[in-house]
């Protein structure tokens, strides 16, 4: 059973319908007390991360996120309030992957990173078996977490970032799995066939 | 490397994807949800669907089909159609849709670029602009409601003008539709995107004329735009989408392979 959390934030029927494409039917939890029923969670997120933020401090859900064991990730802004701290706003995030989320540095691109580019696979993980540096995601956003040693696959515009991090049962993923086609669908199979 | 966008474009009216020839004389080309699956397995990167009726009509799109589209496709799509509030892109955006695109309404109320960016991120708000070359003045008009060409007028708008205008209010990314091109297959406008390209700071889209897999490959190298957008090529089954992505990469123009 997997859960997809909702905080009133994000739109979070594009990411459901992805796991309905693929059989596994997620239940939408509005409550952080539900959580731990669930063998797997999401946590998608769309907009600013002070608010996002905001919200899941109001509504307790730090603690159930410090308690869960079991594979839990975020997508997009969803994995940037999995890390510690972010420069959008200037907020602490959840503290669960190690490093900071800080605006892109594009140079003469154009802002926002948008469209699809590839993951560069850093290490070998349950998360990424089947994908190759050739595959390509759909990016769309403006901050990003820094390489470091959590992360599994990394992106490239402007500068190095985290496509794909993990520590322990904490994962996320950048781009859009769920608007990412096959390679996208291989990606969120690979995370309902992951045992930590 | 960021792949150039591929976008085939859909016209809805009375749900049923219809193309015309210069914004005129619409015919029936196919079901919505059977193109749109057709051209995501093709490996189209976005798709847009433009409501084209909406408008004219002073209402909003029909979002049940959208909620379709979001239920079966796994790319990122797009949907214009008579948004001209917080509260109808907010439905459209729930139904499923990525982005949002607004023409007319923008022209008649501008602010309304800047609410939809306040509220939902630059990310989703796309405007589309119909530009016209008018030879007598040698100058590009905005045009508006030109899904009726009974309704369709010149704006007080000057296409650069209005660029820079939607981008200062919060447009996250510009459709730049070249009406004399559209539909005739006689390749993009490069001169008026290249102009438009200079003075645009997000992601461009190149619409209107495409005719063959060169038009796509000038389009890149010529105007450097982000995405190129187009229609009857694909729904006539004059371009493959497949092919079409070998061909930009054999012309070296980076774009995604999906087989």
């Amino acid at each position: 059973m997997i859960a997809i959390i909702n905080t009133g934030c994000a739109n979070i029927n594009s990411v459901r319908f992805a796991f309905d494409r693929l059989g596994a039917n997620p239940e939408i939890i509005t409550a952080p007390e539900q959580l731990a029923q669930f063998d797997r969670a999401i946590l998608p997120g769309v907009g600013h991360a002070s608010v996002a933020m905001k919200r899941l401090l109001d509504n307790g859900w730090q603690q159930a996120i410090d308690e869960y064991q079991k594979p839990l990730m975020g997508i997009c802004l969803g994995m940037q309030l999995l890390c510690e701290k972010t420069s959008e706003g200037d907020v602490d995030c959840l503290n669960k992957i190690p490093g900071a989320v800080t605006q892109l540095e594009v140079g003469k691109l154009t802002a926002p990173h948008m469209g699809w580019n590839n993951l560069g696979i850093e290490k070998p993980h349950a998360l990424t078996q089947g994908i190759t540096s050739q595959d390509q995601v759909y990016f769309v956003h403006s901050f990003a977490h820094s390489v470091n040693d959590y992360t599994l696959a990394s992106g490239e515009y402007g500068q190095a970032f985290s496509a794909i991090v993990c520590k322990d049962n904490y994962a996320g993923m950048q781009f859009h799995p769920e608007k990412s086609a096959q390679v996208g669908a291989k990606l969120l199979t690979n995370f309902l066939n992951w045992n930590v | 490397m960021l792949s150039k966008r591929i976008i085939p474009c859909l016209d809805v009216k009375n749900g049923q994807v219809v193309k015309g020839v210069k914004f005129k004389g619409h015919e029936v080309v196919g079901d919505i949800l059977e193109l749109a699956e057709l051209y995501s397995k093709a490996g189209a990167d976005e798709l847009v669907f433009y409501e084209i009726s909406a408008s004219v009509e002073k209402r909003l799109l029909d979002v049940t089909w959208v909620e379709q589209i979001a239920r079966h496709i796994d790319i990122p799509f797009c949907v214009a159609g008579g948004i001209k509030s917080v509260a109808d892109a907010a439905k459209v955006l729930e139904s499923g849709a990525d982005k949002i695109s607004i023409n007319s309404p923008a022209i008649h109320r501008p602010e309304l670029i800047k609410e939809l960016h306040d509220e939902f991120g630059k990310q989703c708000v796309v405007v589309g602009i119909d530009s016209f070359y008018d030879a007598e003045t040698d100058q590009y008009l905005v045009y508006q409601l030109t899904g009726d060409p009974n309704a369709s007028s010149r704006t007080r708008y000057k296409t650069q003008e209005w660029v820079k205008r939607v981008q200062d209010l919060g447009a996250g990314e510009i459709v730049l539709n070249c009406m004399n091109q559209d539909g005739v297959r006689k390749g993009y406008d490069n001169k008026q995107l290249s102009e438009i390209r200079a003075i645009c700071d997000v992601p461009l889209i190149a619409s209107g004329g495409a005719g063959t897999m060169q038009d796509f490959v000038d389009v890149f190298e010529q105007s450097q735009v982000d995405g190129a957008l187009a229609a009857s090529v694909f729904h006539k089954n004059v371009i493959d989408i497949n092919e079409l992505k070998q061909y930009l990469t054999n012309n070296g123009v980076a774009a995604r392979l999906c087989n």
